[in-house]
């Protein structure tokens, strides 16, 4: 199939990731309570974002370079 | 729960991801094979997350989270001598023939292998199965949202199946497998957070397993019945499963756990997708490796919120009662979520769960327009037309299956018992199935009138057995004895594995004795259907990590491992 799929899952990882991180700069602390005073948002996110990252990398890698 | 619009739009972005997958792959639909089968085009590693994440729905993702908390860690023999032997059987032996056979589907196989009436059978019952499957997770899910989220019923059922409904349509077998790949990820990102800051909070596996101590022995049962999987199973009332090992092994392990991964054309189609023979034999060996390590994370949430509830009052986090005061386990999971996700991550956390939902769905939906278009409409209504034609009635199968579906989600919404009892039936016709498959690979004396006989025979043992037994506490019924009370199970789950024994062995010996009788087929027909009349596939891979037998091996040394650390 033409589409490789992991240009689709890294770009929504990198996007969803990058939303949890720009989101925990703006959320006040007390909201981390439930997650043990833990900035699950934050570490979370980058981790979401390099997963993302490396996908489309992949993806682009295998199908010449849609990047470009 | 409290949504904000950081969990809003983390939704949104997936659905739109969704469609844009669907919309991408319109362009490469261009024969029945694309949309049926994928044009055969898929690399193995995407077929095998896809084979494991069409079964984990949204139901499945629940109901494993509700054994965690309900049963404990035994609830991982649906893994560990569940799904994974079956999935190393299919992989090494099995999927020579499906794939090699060029069968388009599970019932085209019993087509080829047998004779049309077994294919009518097994093709009729499966499609009338998967579309109703598919309406009760659609009820359920409707249900599930509106407790959670407040969201309308009818909003929560239309929402998901018009955008199932639109990806299928227009990417075909394509589509649903690269969003079960989606799906298995989010469920693995949007899962791993939960049980690590779970298991922070209890202390790790010693705290949770100090804490299931309590849970235990306030339920009557020795201290480690919920942190040890095998040590309890000695007899059935020292667990609570109420069911003994001689009847997990042969009921789960062998009947159940093989006649699903072996046989079931939702998972098979995923392999049959795949691009070369070696691909597709990889496929359910590449899915029994994540497989392995979900008990992780399905399961274990579920345990850590029946090890918190246990001590109220010092944790704060709760499991809601049923109206007859029993705990709702199926709250488990999206209870854990609610708990402890800072908004941001339950959005992913929720989009994880609505994910597995539809794909779940939309693997129903491909395994029933395949299974319509080829086993149904172009062997009994209109054959040989043109192949544009059966493209096409594709598309309309996508259509009127999720309108059924539809149909039966609000059908379920009035008579809750209709559908136990569809179940019930579907489980019935279900047992047998591996005994069919397992003959007719690796016996070339069986016939198609021993299949057949044998498959209804089998069905039939299974409604004698459930309708002459009775669970304990249970009231005669859609639980069983309606032909009187022969015998009393200490639980459901163990009469469930006992009628599935009852009817495998049936069809076993019924199949041998008609065929033993009729007249076999020639041989030469035979050749790439049966065992001994086809050539082994050779592993030609260059590299061991790709050769079908060496994967197998690795697989089942993994799944023995886990069996001996959690005993």
């Amino acid at each position: 199939m033409g589409l490789d799929i992991r240009t689709p899952i890294g770009l929504l990882f990198a996007v969803v990731g990058a939303i949890l991180v720009l989101s925990s700069f703006f959320l006040s602390s007390e909201v981390y309570r439930a997650s043990l005073g833990i900035n699950i948002n934050l570490w979370w996110g980058l981790v979401m974002l390099a997963f993302g990252l490396i996908m489309v990398f992949l993806g682009a890698r295998r199908n010449g370079s849609p990047l470009e | 729960m409290k949504l904000t619009i950081v969990d809003w739009s983390i939704m949104l972005i997936y659905f739109v991801f969704v469609l844009g997958i669907g919309l991408a792959l319109k362009r490469y639909m261009k024969t029945s094979t694309d949309f049926f089968l994928s044009g055969r085009s898929i690399p193995a590693w995407i077929t095998g997350l896809a084979f494991i994440s069409a079964n984990l729905g949204a139901q499945e993702v629940i109901g494993m989270g509700a054994s965690g908390a309900k049963y404990g860690i035994a609830t991982s023999h649906f893994y560990w001598i569940g799904a994974i032997p079956a999935m190393a059987f299919i992989g090494v032996f099995m999927m020579p023939f499906y794939y090699g056979s060029r069968a388009r589907s599970v019932p085209e196989y019993l087509k080829l292998r047998f004779d049309e009436k077994t294919r009518g059978l097994n093709a009729i019952s499966f499609a009338v199965m998967t579309v109703f499957s598919s309406g009760i997770s659609l009820y359920a899910v409707g249900l599930l949202l509106g407790s959670l989220l407040g969201w309308d019923f009818n909003f929560s059922v239309l929402v998901a199946a018009v955008i199932v409904l639109a990806y299928v349509f227009l990417g075909g077998l394509t589509s649903a497998i690269y969003n079960e790949v989606l799906q298995f990820f989010l469920i693995v990102f949007g899962f791993a957070p939960l049980v690590i800051i779970g298991l922070i909070d209890v202390g790790g596996w010693s705290g949770l397993q100090s804490r299931l101590v309590t849970v235990a022995t306030s339920n009557g049962f020795g201290a480690g019945a919920w942190s040890e999987s095998w040590a309890y199973m000695g007899s059935s009332s020292s667990n609570p499963m109420g069911v003994e090992w001689f009847g997990l092994a042969m009921g789960l392990g062998f009947v159940l756990s093989f006649g699903y991964w072996c046989t079931d054309f939702l998972v098979v189609q995923r392999a049959m997708a795949a691009d070369s023979m070696s691909a597709a034999r990889r496929t359910p060996l590449i899915a029994a490796i994540p497989k392995m390590f979900f008990p992780f994370l399905v399961i274990l949430p579920g345990m850590i919120a029946i090890a918190l509830t246990y001590q109220t009052g010092q944790s704060g986090f709760v499991l809601p009662a049923k109206a007859d005061g029993s705990l709702n386990y199926d709250m488990a999971i999206p209870m854990m979520l609610g708990h402890y996700f800072p908004t941001g991550m339950l959005g992913v956390g929720l989009t994880a769960l609505i994910a597995s939902f539809m794909s779940g769905m939309a693997g129903n939906v491909t395994a029933f327009n395949t299974v319509w278009t080829y086993d149904i409409y172009q062997s009994y209504i209109k054959k040989g037309a043109s192949d544009q034609h059966y493209l096409w009635m594709g598309r309309m199968a996508t259509v009127f299956g999720i309108a059924i579906s539809v149909a039966a989600a609000y059908l379920a919404t009035r008579f809750n018992n209709i559908m136990d009892m569809l179940q019930l039936v579907f489980a019935f016709v279900n047992a047998p199935l591996f005994a069919t498959f397992l003959l007719g690979m690796f016996w070339k004396r069986t016939t198609g009138h021993g299949a057949f006989v044998g498959l209804l025979s089998g069905t039939l043992a299974a409604a004698i057995h459930h309708g002459s037994t009775l669970p304990k506490g249970a009231l005669v019924g859609i639980k069983g004895g309606w032909f009187g009370t022969l015998h009393m199970y200490p639980s459901e789950m163990a009469q469930n594995f006992w009628t599935a024994i009852f009817a495998w062995t049936t069809c076993f010996v019924v199949t041998i004795v008609v065929s033993l009788l009729t007249k076999p087929r020639e041989e030469g027909e035979l050749v790439g259907l049966v065992y001994s009349l086809t050539e082994r596939p050779k592993d030609t891979e260059s590299v061991w990590y790709r050769r079908p037998t060496i994967l197998a091996a690795i697989v089942l040394a993994g799944a023995l491992i886990l069996n001996i650390l959690f005993w």
